[in-house]
């Protein structure tokens, strides 16, 4: 990624990174963002902006469209969101164990 | 190794396992008694679950509360669809912020395993985005502060 202070920005706001999930199905134009979001179409161009700068979006020429798409900085971005999912579970299963202790109490037996 | 393994599977799906040194019948009932599940379906450090309501049955309801002193609270609503006694659960679920997010599908399997259980979970979302959706959607819950504090800088 070129810029990740840029990408990290980028994604911090809720509409862009759901702007990037609606892309992980595939290519979409200004108004075709616009309509799910309720957003106006010069709104949905900011956020174009911002996710293109930061290397997050890829947009090409079709007439008078500019049809964009995911960059593949950008799917990496939506592994690191597993990683959130992975870590907030690990945490629960964590706790889970000490739960399961109270539960069945091993007299030191070693089990597992 | 009592370690968590979690992947996405194809577009739709996240898979996950997680071995326990307790008996299927003990995971199976920390899965569904809500005095139990507020032990431990906390999320990151901070989170706690004020309201579990469960309905443990087909097509029975369920209601999860979280809250947290700086980022507010959600919550998750869902329904039962099918319960084998020790072995596997299955439900639909979906978080409302206050927005419900697409339902999620979830099957919970739970196996012996040595002396312990083998717990298998496989999630499946709609589409692609939806999965991409829902994996985001975690991060507005200071799941992910680092964003949080580089848009503070911003």
């Amino acid at each position: 990624m070129q810029n990740l202070d840029a990408a990290f920005s980028a994604m911090a706001d809720p509409t862009r990174r759901a702007i990037l999930a609606r892309l992980a199905t595939g290519e979409a134009t200004v108004m075709e963002l616009a309509k799910p979001f309720e957003m106006t179409q010069p709104a949905v161009s900011r956020h174009l902006k911002v996710l293109e700068g930061a290397g997050l979006i890829l947009r090409r020429v079709e007439g008078t469209k500019r049809p964009c798409r995911l960059a593949p900085a950008a799917i990496s971005e939506i592994d690191r969101w597993l990683d959130v999912l992975r870590q907030a579970l690990a945490g629960n299963y964590d706790r889970l164990d000490d739960v399961l202790a109270t539960m069945e109490p091993r007299d030191g037996k070693a089990a597992g | 190794m009592n370690k968590l393994v979690l992947n996405t599977e194809g577009d739709r799906h996240i898979v996950a396992t997680r071995h326990f040194r307790a008996s299927p019948e003990s995971v199976y009932r920390a899965h569904l008694e809500p005095d139990l599940i507020q032990k431990w379906m906390l999320g990151p450090d901070g989170w706690s679950m004020p309201v579990c309501v469960n309905d443990p049955r087909p097509g029975g309801r369920f209601r999860y509360e979280w809250t947290h002193a700086k980022h507010g609270g959600f919550h998750i609503t869902g329904e039962f669809v099918e319960l084998v006694p020790f072995r596997r659960i299955v439900h639909v679920e979906r978080m409302h912020l206050p927005d419900p997010t697409p339902d999620n599908h979830v099957v919970t399997t739970f196996e012996k395993d040595g002396a312990g259980t083998l717990m298998a979970l496989c999630m499946t979302l709609q589409d692609a985005a939806s999965r991409a959706a829902m994996l985001a959607t975690g991060m507005e819950h200071g799941m992910d502060d680092s964003y949080a504090r580089l848009d503070a800088l911003g």
